[in-house]
């Protein structure tokens, strides 16, 4: 039981990174990758919505196919995804307006970040249980946490490097994402 | 039937969810104090943080929580300081305007270097490789670090040393926090004169790196008609309270290191520092 949750989750975060991997995500993960702690927070804010997210849509997703009408299974997980963004962005708003600041358009976007509902519909597709789901939830989270860090860690750094004119701003953050993939490719052969 | 499942389900979800969240936004309300927009909007908005504080909704965020004074916006100068009190209600005080100034003269024709730097074109990293290229260890490195933090535009390398242009200049002091050899001070801005060196090593030192350096010779002291001039830590001071602008100093100066900056007149200041 704790080996398949182990398993699941270092898939999760590095084999198959959301990020990385599943390319999903991509566009706060390009947007907020600015500085590592923007970063930190945007992937913090990720990681909870996730790991609720996979929590509540699974007992959403039981309801749903009880009543036969698990045809309503996107609606209804974009709509607990909104309500957990929305109560994310209240609390940021309250607890940490700096952060909250900083993080801009791209916290309400959690709502229609691929990644989140790429979860929340995986856990239903992989046929995972409660505690698996929560525990891959998490997972994905960290793993888009992970991406987003290394991502913002390596764009410090190229602020201050000689960078060819051509080259400055998006067309080296993006061949910066593309080296980071190659690296998480490496992680492929990983087997247990 | 059919139809009418769906639509419980997906509008009983919307009650319960629309219930929590009214519940949630009663519970992290955030109160705004009805000043601080009003406070920002007679703020610059440079967001240069040259009053200590993070930007300028930071700033007005601490005056209206009686952290900060309502003089301490250098861009904005008294105007923006009058307007500030009078929504405070409180009096503005006194206010001077300041520049940056440069405090290095030394070219790359003056002053001699130690190697040739060919790395990233930052004066923070090339002041990592054994204090920087020049023999002289407090000279101005002429990277530009501080014209990409100047938030004016007033920030340019001549010569391959910074120079500030005053008409554009908001001091923000971003400039001076940046440069890592802290060559860069913001001084009154009814100093037109002042020893643009920051060398502390002896004369004979001094005359070895560059040859524009203060040597510490007193020479400008002796001849100062306002006495505004001190020798100290082998470097000549000017004191902008005493000193009147007669340029003597910089007349005989035998290294010819104090130079002058022309005061602009307020019409030639920038829409920043105008408001």
């Amino acid at each position: 039981m704790l080996s398949k949750l182990l398993i699941l989750a270092v898939g999760a975060i590095l084999v198959d990174n959301f990020v990385l991997v599943k390319f999903m995500g991509i566009c706060p993960f390009l947007g907020v990758s600015k500085k590592v702690e923007t970063a930190a927070g945007m992937g913090l804010a990720v990681v909870f919505v996730m790991t609720c997210a996979s929590a509540i849509t699974y007992i959403v997703n039981l309801a749903l196919v009880s009543l036969n009408i698990d045809y309503l299974r996107t609606i209804a997980f974009i709509l607990v995804i909104a309500v957990l963004v929305q109560f994310v962005e209240m609390f940021l708003k309250k607890s940490a307006p700096a952060l909250y600041n900083s993080l801009g358009i791209y916290l309400p976007l959690i709502t229609t970040n691929c990644a989140v509902l790429g979860v929340a519909l995986l856990n239903v597709t992989k046929g995972l249980n409660f505690v698996e789901s929560l525990v891959y939830g998490a997972a994905a989270g960290l793993g888009f946490t992970l991406a987003i860090i290394l991502m913002a860690g390596v764009r410090e750094r190229l602020e201050s490097s000689d960078i060819p004119e051509f080259l400055k701003g998006m067309p080296i953050t993006l061949i910066t994402a593309g080296l980071l993939s190659v690296a998480f490719m490496g992680f492929s052969g990983l087997s247990f | 039937m059919d139809i009418l499942l769906p639509i419980l389900v997906i509008g009983g979800m919307g009650l319960v969810f629309g219930a929590l969240l009214a519940i949630a936004a009663k519970a992290f309300a955030v109160k705004v104090d009805e000043r601080v927009p009003k406070i920002l909007n007679s703020l610059p908005g440079a967001n240069c943080g040259g009053c200590g504080f993070a930007g300028c909704s930071a700033y007005a965020d601490a005056i209206v929580k009686g952290e900060a004074k309502v003089n301490c916006c250098p861009v904005g100068g008294k105007a923006v300081a009058d307007k500030i009190s009078a929504i405070m209600g409180v009096e503005s005080g006194e206010i001077s305007r300041r520049f940056a100034r440069v405090m290095c003269s030394g070219t790359p024709e003056c002053a001699k270097s130690k190697f040739i730097y060919n790395g990233p074109q930052d004066c923070h990293s090339a002041a990592k490789l054994g204090g920087g290229w020049k023999a002289c260890s407090y000279g101005c490195l002429g990277l530009g670090s501080c014209t990409k933090v100047c938030p004016s535009g007033a920030m340019t390398l001549k010569d391959g040393v910074a120079v500030v242009d005053r008409s554009k200049c908001i001091a923000c002091g971003m400039c001076a926090k940046e440069c890592p050899k802290g060559v860069i001070e913001l001084v009154d801005a009814y100093a037109a004169y002042a020893v643009s060196c920051s060398s502390r090593d002896k004369g004979k030192t001094v005359r070895a790196f560059c040859s524009t350096g203060c040597i510490g010779c007193g020479i400008c002291a002796k001849n100062c008609l306002a006495d505004a001039i001190t020798v100290e830590n082998n470097i000549a001071r000017i004191d902008p309270k005493k000193c009147v602008n007669c340029g003597m100093c910089a007349e005989k100066c035998p290294q010819k290191v104090i130079k002058f900056a022309p005061i602009p007149q307020e019409e030639s200041l920038n829409e920043f520092v105008r408001v």
